[in-house]
């Protein structure tokens, strides 16, 4: 089981260019980041600004969306092409998030009494 | 655990041992089916004793109160502690021979899953010995539940919390094994319809099970540690556990039948012998079937009230379900259909599910009418569907492939005459009980009751009924005989005991070494051996390694030790509502053995062993003689 | 090859985490563990909403008295935090510097930390200075499994790391150990998914009423 793997030493060339790559994605994923740290002010600065509910309420839920998106995609690679089965992985996500969708349209419309 | 000792005479602590300890897909196959057969027994005699009661009217062989507790125990075993092992045994035993592994994702994983699933199980049938079993019926409505004297149904919770658990673990060992571990050139469609249906049913199981633990959580700390979720006095609601246990049970349904219409497609083709008509369509009815049965769950809740459109949504989207199911039907007509059939035991109970299956599924179109549900909900009409879907295509999907697989598992073989008259009494029974009860309940005769009036009309159509549970009991007792006698039986030591094998587990020869395959197999298509068959080659497979070391995992008595530290946290909680002192001290006890048991696990690190060329080939030709594995 | 092989820099894999099979199984694993716990979620979140301000008659706690933003937003910036420095230790462990996986774990427990004593003096404070016990009303009990779930996987995670920095203080970064950080880290990040909704959902939309 953990024969299927072969030990290959990198040029200086690949390992020098590989190192610049990690550091250029590190800064990516600071500035996405600092994304997610804006959108949580702007979330919790519109509920105490005050406005109508019916603006804030789709507001923040679009943000904590976004965020979400942000963690799975970008810190949680999930959008990375070269990983192993991430077509079946973003699957099952997705599903589980659908399913998921219906159990909150289920306790919010059928639950009531 | 260096290896080649494996079928040399071993002492009975040593083998005791080998089984608490073992991570073999194999054993743990073995240990999966004969816990599942075991805990099948107990819940067929609970049956029969509500049979018995049932027999005549006004009958007191039973009080009202044992009457509750057998048929939430019948039910409540059957479908966690009977067919799901049952069909797991097939899945550990089958599914890495299927794709050409050496064994699951997670091995350690695997025998935890077990463990746990067994320890819950014992946990849940030591409350026949400990002041009453659950007796609020297997779906336990909070309404009703919550209100229970007793500890039955605290046992009922927290011993299916336990095994769920342990279910949970196998289902996402499952899913990982299949998407990762496949042989070279095993693409998913080139996969066997019973590798898929494992697939999807552990997705089910991966989607379904967590709103049961949360709905058993919700009643455990309502029950236990005065919570208010289903109590309205306190702002509660217990439509919300009608809600979470439907959500889970619904698909618990599919959780079932899946891999049984798995289990059909692969005998179907061997005994026709022909390929299985319409494979990708068959793959996308189960992918379909597994996802509309999620949709569907409030069919189950129609008279609750919830309101014309919800329920209008939630018959149409049942209703859906019999679109790729009747897909799957044809599909297995047509595969018999012009095949040189050979009829077998295996493929006598293939025969026997087809209709069966049907009759139970459109019952079910039947209830899935809203309006019409009104009527039938409650009555015998849904006992008898139900069984018509679980017994006629389940057991009999279980039993079929007992005999079918019998000589992988085992390397012996059942009684291929005692098998027809296994078959013949118990599919007899099955229609004697069940048919009638159809219309007994369109006659108005409620389930769960534990007696009934005489004259109504109902007590001949009982008392056949019963003949039948009779039958069934019989033929089950027969089946375990055949079972005791194959210990005395030839050893099969051959590839290909039924003679037209198709998928890859038909190429290895039992008995099948615990590496499985000594190279790893080269997959050229769909139904491999097949091929490899028709173009003569006498291994059975091409490989796509060469001979050399295997890397195996190491056994650990870790998986049992964590479900006893379960096991014994349940006994805290169970006893924490009577204010005895010891209880939380006792709780934390087994999460504390648990967790320890967890970081000693993390701490040490398991490499796994491996396993030398002059090793496989000494064993090899130990097990085949001369020349090994050829 | 042996999972205990001894690298270099350079022979380090691009993708250790992935690079043996182990590692692969792990990495499914971890991402389909995570999808039934989404499921798990949802039900208690589900189930939180319905029950949300429920309680006995005459019952004199709602959400939009009880909660406060302050502590909510201390809480989500640590965690928030917390998902950046794993993030950090995933970039050390490519460039495989062992000391700056440790360091960044390490920071990352520390936060953890920090948000779960918030969470434990949250509840303290409910329970005792507002008498809104987890017995309360159905609210209260939601509320409790809701936010307690979200707790316990915290804990659950914390457990994790610390464990396998201890473990791994020594020794280096090895195929056996890469895919065991990366998991942790990813079940990591999805604590932190779960909480966005939690403060979204339960402190923002509470306070709103």
């Amino acid at each position: 089981m953990g024969h299927d793997t072969h030990v290959q030493e990198k040029s200086v060339a690949q390992y020098e260019f590989n190192r610049k790559k990690n550091a250029v994605e590190m800064r990516k994923q600071v500035v996405n980041f600092a994304i997610m740290i804006l959108f949580t002010f702007i979330a919790f600065a519109v509920v105490v600004a005050d406005f109508s509910p019916y603006f804030i309420k789709p507001v923040i839920l679009l943000l904590a969306g976004v965020q979400v998106a942000l963690q799975l995609y970008a810190f949680m690679h999930m959008g990375e092409k070269k990983a192993p089965f991430i077509g079946v992985i973003n699957t099952f996500v997705w599903l589980g998030a659908v399913i998921a969708f219906t159990f909150f349209l289920c306790f919010l419309t059928i639950i009531w009494w | 655990m260096s290896s080649v000792a494996i079928s040399k005479k071993t002492g009975f602590g040593a083998t005791l041992w080998d089984y608490l300890t073992t991570v073999d897909h194999k054993k743990l196959g073995n240990m999966y089916f004969f816990a599942g057969l075991l805990f099948f027994a107990i819940a067929g005699f609970e049956a029969l004793l509500i049979r018995i009661q049932l027999m005549v009217p006004n009958n007191d062989f039973v009080s009202a109160g044992l009457f509750n507790e057998l048929l939430t125990m019948h039910g409540t075993t059957m479908l966690f502690l009977a067919a799901t092992p049952l069909l797991f045994g097939f899945m550990n035993a089958i599914v890495p021979l299927q794709i050409g592994a050496r064994d699951v994702a997670f091995p350690f994983l695997n025998s935890l899953g077990f463990w746990l699933f067994f320890l819950g199980a014992l946990f849940l049938h030591l409350s026949f010995f400990m002041g009453g079993a659950p007796d609020a019926g297997w779906t336990s409505y909070a309404s009703l539940s919550l209100y229970s004297p007793g500890h039955g149904i605290d046992f009922y919770v927290l011993g299916l919390q336990i095994s769920g658990a342990g279910t949970l673990i196998s289902g996402i060992n499952f899913i990982v094994t299949i998407i990762t571990m496949r042989a070279p050139g095993m693409t998913f469609m080139r996969m066997p319809l019973f590798t898929w249906t494992t697939l999807i049913s552990s997705a089910l199981i991966l989607f379904a099970f967590p709103p049961l633990t949360v709905g058993l959580f919700f009643m455990l700390v309502d029950r236990m540690f005065g919570a208010n979720f289903f109590d309205h006095t306190m702002g509660g609601n217990t439509i919300i556990w009608e809600h979470l246990f439907w959500i889970f049970g619904h698909p618990e349904v599919y959780i079932l039948v899946l891999p049984a219409f798995g289990l059909f497609s692969e005998i179907i083709p061997v005994f026709a012998r022909k390929r299985l008509f319409g494979y990708s369509s068959m793959v996308f009815a189960t992918i379909l079937i597994g996802f509309l049965g999620f949709m569907v769950w409030a069919h189950h809740m129609f008279t609750t009230g919830l309101g014309p459109t919800a329920n209008a949504i939630f018959a149409v989207a049942t209703m859906a379900i019999a679109v790729p199911t009747g897909m799957k039907v044809f599909n297995w007509i047509l595969t018999i259909w012009g095949g040189s059939i050979k009829v077998t035991v295996p493929m006598i109970y293939a025969l026997g599910f087809i209709p069966s299956f049907v009759a139970g599924g459109v019952t079910g179109v039947m209830q899935a009418t809203a309006p019409l549900d009104y009527q039938l909900h409650d009555s015998y009409f849904i006992v008898a569907h139900f069984h018509y879907v679980i017994v006629g295509g389940i057991v009999t999907a279980i039993f079929g492939a007992t005999h079918f697989y019998w000589p992988i598992m085992f390397n012996r073989v059942l009684n291929e005459k005692l098998g027809y008259i296994v078959f013949w009494v118990f599919f007899i029974g099955f229609h004697l009980t069940f048919f009638l009860q159809h219309f007994l309940g369109l006659m108005g005769m409620p389930r769960r009751v534990f007696t009934y009036q005489a004259d109504q009309g109902w007590d001949l159509y009982n008392f056949i009924s019963s003949i039948g549970a009779i039958m069934m009991g019989i033929g089950v007792i027969l089946l375990v005989v055949n079972m005791l006698l194959s210990i005395k039986g030839k050893p099969v030591n051959q590839r290909d005991y039924w003679g037209d094998g198709r998928s890859l587990e038909w190429a290895l020869v039992t008995p099948v070494p615990f590496y499985n395959f000594k190279q790893t197999p080269l997959i050229r298509g769909y139904d491999p051996y097949w091929i490899e068959k028709h173009e003569g080659n006498k291994e059975g497979m091409t490989y796509a390694e060469p001979l050399g070391d295997i890397h195996m995992p190491h056994g650990s008595i870790l998986p049992l030790i964590m479900s006893i530290g379960m096991f014994i946290a349940a006994f805290g909680a169970l006893y924490h509502p009577d204010g005895v002192s010891w209880s939380v001290p006792v709780i934390i006890l087994g999460i504390g053995i648990t967790v320890a048991c967890m970081i000693l696990r993390s701490f040490k690190d398991d490499l796994g062993y491996h396993v030398h060329k002059e090793e496989i080939i000494a064993l090899e030709e130990e097990l085949y003689g001369k020349g090994g594995n050829k | 090859m042996d999972l205990n092989t001894k690298f270099t820099p350079k022979s380090w894999p691009d993708h250790a985490e992935q690079a043996t099979l182990e590692g692969k199984n792990k990495f499914v694993g971890i991402w389909i563990f995570i999808c039934s716990d989404i499921v798990l979620f949802a039900s208690v979140f589900a189930t939180y909403l319905s029950l949300k301000d429920k309680g006995p008659a005459g019952m004199d706690i709602s959400a939009a008295e009880l909660f406060g933003l302050e502590l909510a937003f201390v809480m989500t910036m640590l965690l928030l935090t917390s998902s950046l420095t794993s993030v950090y230790a995933m970039y050390h462990m490519k460039n495989f510097n062992s000391k700056g996986v440790l360091i960044w774990m390490g920071i990352t427990v520390l936060l953890g930390l920090g948000f779960l004593g918030l969470e434990i003096y949250e509840f303290y404070e409910y329970t005792v200075h507002e008498g809104f016990g987890f017995t309360h009303s159905a609210f209260s009990s939601s509320f409790y499994v809701l936010v307690g779930t979200h707790g316990l996987h915290v804990i659950i995670g914390l457990v994790w790391i610390t464990g396998l920095i201890i473990r791994n203080m020594k020794r280096g970064l090895n195929l056996y150990n890469a895919p065991k950080f990366f998991a942790a880290s990813i079940y990591w990040h999805f604590i932190d998914v779960v909480w966005v909704f939690i403060f979204t959902v339960v402190y923002l939309m509470g306070v709103l009423g």
